[in-house]
């Protein structure tokens, strides 16, 4: 209990650097945001033209794929506020051989990278997401009943789980291999696609977008779940899949660091 | 060391003598570091999968139909076309030239007997026949599939689509000086880049093919610079443009090419003069 408390206090203290300062560079905060709302319509202009010409694409709807839409919007600010930033600046950290200062520090490695900055213009993108909620729901005319808020909830956690230990699986590859700051941007790209529904994808694609890189996780399921269109079986073997994942990643983020032998060598 | 000893700083386009003396040597460098960062390079290639995806969706759309006069196969042949122009074209000289004036290692390159713009091009262009080798494949499925309408089997238009290439990987490399060079003046120079981006990924063709989009969208692409950066080369080579429309589309983008290329130039001409890095 008095571990969790002290996680806690270092959560808040991690959390009051970053916004101050981020607040250091106002300007750059507006010019972020700006550009947090522009990337919001360049999403959504593919869907709109999709949809302008079929009334439904691969058994959704409109509104419906605006769903999936809205957890990719609010799945992104997740990442690139507060999962992104941190799990690069380790990155530098290895090249430089500054991850010795971290290590030496009395506290858990990986919660100390993970929580070490966090860009809140990306509240932008959270508030977008919601708008983009609420008009797809209204459009349906049906709001999402309790237990199908629930089970959003549930996969939402999820969802911010396997991102979380898809990044630290590709951390942990930084220390085998230095050059991994561009891993980071094919993760980025390969996350893009999150914003469709999975069944548009056929074949190879489906395959490597449910189990490799699960994005039907990320952003479909979730979606079903709010429509009321997942049954239990799936929802809980999903919710057991990405604890599992979790787990993993956290294995060989240990197995990692004990390989960790500062920059000289 | 006196003054004098420090060599005139190299102009533009007055040492133009040396710099065609030195560019061979610049691309086997470039060259070589490619092969040295083989798996980077495929890293890289590798994040260029957007025009993958969105032709599986569109292909998902055009199951029962085609799209205007898009069908199964001509989006195939389309995006892969994307895939093909736009690997051949793209470069990152914007995060390579302000990460450079900020920290200032943009000093020693200003010392070297050749402009830093021609070094930079020698830098990317070398990448070329790596990438052109990595995505031959994609352009022998596109030639298979979409035979009947490649070019047009029109000798004019496959003059007119190897300008093309040239004017876009030119007018990308100007664009990318240009708001490189920004970060002289201003900060948040990768900030514009970004904004840059989202603008490119609508209006280049990159995502939708042009015609697709909705009725203002397709004029503002016609006339802004943007789609003659990728969707006129992979227009003219897929067939969808006619020997008329190309021609005038080439001219246009020739046209932008001379006016980023000045511009650019001009704003590096005053960017450096404004420029101090840290000792300098």
């Amino acid at each position: 209990m008095a571990l969790l408390r002290r996680y806690a206090g270092l959560f808040r203290v991690q959390l009051a650097m970053s916004a101050l300062t981020a607040m250091q560079y106002r300007a750059d905060f507006v010019v972020k945001g700006l550009i947090a709302i522009l990337w919001m319509g360049v999403t959504l202009v593919p869907v709109l033209v999709v949809f302008g010409v079929r009334k439904s694409v691969a058994g959704w709807s409109f509104p419906e794929s605006l769903v999936v839409v809205a957890w990719f919007t609010l799945l992104r600010a997740v990442l690139e506020g507060a999962v992104s930033p941190s799990l690069t600046a380790v990155v530098e950290h290895v090249r430089h051989g500054t991850l010795d200062f971290v290590l030496l520090k009395p506290a858990d490695a990986q919660f100390l990278v993970s929580t070490a900055k966090i860009e809140p213009w990306h509240l932008v993108d959270v508030v977008g997401a919601f708008a983009i909620f609420v008009y797809a729901f209204s459009k349906i005319g049906r709001w999402p009943s309790l237990l199908n808020l629930g089970t959003g909830l549930a996969f939402l956690g999820l969802a911010i789980i396997i991102l979380y230990s898809i990044w630290i699986l590709v951390v942990s590859a930084s220390f085998w291999v230095i050059k991994v700051d561009n891993l980071s941007y094919l993760f980025g790209s390969l996350f893009d696609a999150a914003r469709w529904p999975i069944t548009v994808f056929r074949g190879a694609l489906r395959v490597v977008f449910t189990f490799v890189f699960p994005i039907a996780l990320l952003t479909t399921y979730p979606a079903m779940a709010l429509l009321g269109r997942l049954d239990l079986k799936t929802a809980i073997a999903a919710l057991a899949g990405g604890l599992a994942f979790a787990a993993i990643a956290r294995r060989v983020w240990r197995r990692a660091l004990a390989l960790y032998t500062s920059a000289s060598s | 060391m006196s003054l004098e000893a420090v060599p005139a700083r190299p102009g533009f386009t007055s040492d133009l003598g040396r710099v065609v003396k030195a560019f061979p040597t610049l691309l086997r460098v470039g060259v070589s570091e490619v092969v040295a960062y083989r798996a980077e390079f495929l890293v890289w290639i590798l994040t260029t999968n957007m025009p993958l995806v969105m032709l599986a969706i569109w292909h998902a759309v055009a199951a029962d139909g085609p799209v205007g006069h898009f069908d199964q196969r001509a989006f195939t042949t389309y995006y892969l076309g994307v895939l093909a122009v736009r690997l051949l074209t793209s470069n990152w000289v914007v995060w390579q030239l302000s990460m450079e004036i900020r920290d200032g290692t943009l000093s020693a390159k200003l010392l070297r007997p050749i402009h830093p713009i021609y070094a930079l091009a020698a830098d990317h262009l070398s990448a070329v026949p790596m990438r052109a080798l990595v995505i031959s494949p994609a352009v022998a499925i596109l030639a298979y599939v979409g035979w009947d309408r490649l070019l047009r089997h029109d000798g004019v238009l496959v003059l007119v689509f190897v300008a093309s290439l040239v004017g876009a990987w030119l007018l990308i490399f100007f664009t990318m000086i240009l708001m490189g060079a920004l970060a002289f003046f201003v900060e948040s120079a990768l900030g514009i880049f970004e904004l840059w981006l989202g603008v490119h990924a609508i209006l280049s063709g990159y995502l939708v093919p042009i015609e697709a989009l909705p009725h203002w969208a397709r004029t503002a692409a016609n006339v802004l610079p943007f789609r003659f950066m990728l969707g006129f080369p992979v227009e003219a080579l897929v067939g969808l443009l006619s020997r008329h429309d190309a021609l005038w589309a080439l001219a246009a983008q020739w046209g932008y090419v001379a006016i980023f290329g000045a511009a650019a130039v001009g704003v590096w001409r005053v960017g450096v003069r404004h420029f101090s890095a840290y000792g300098g």
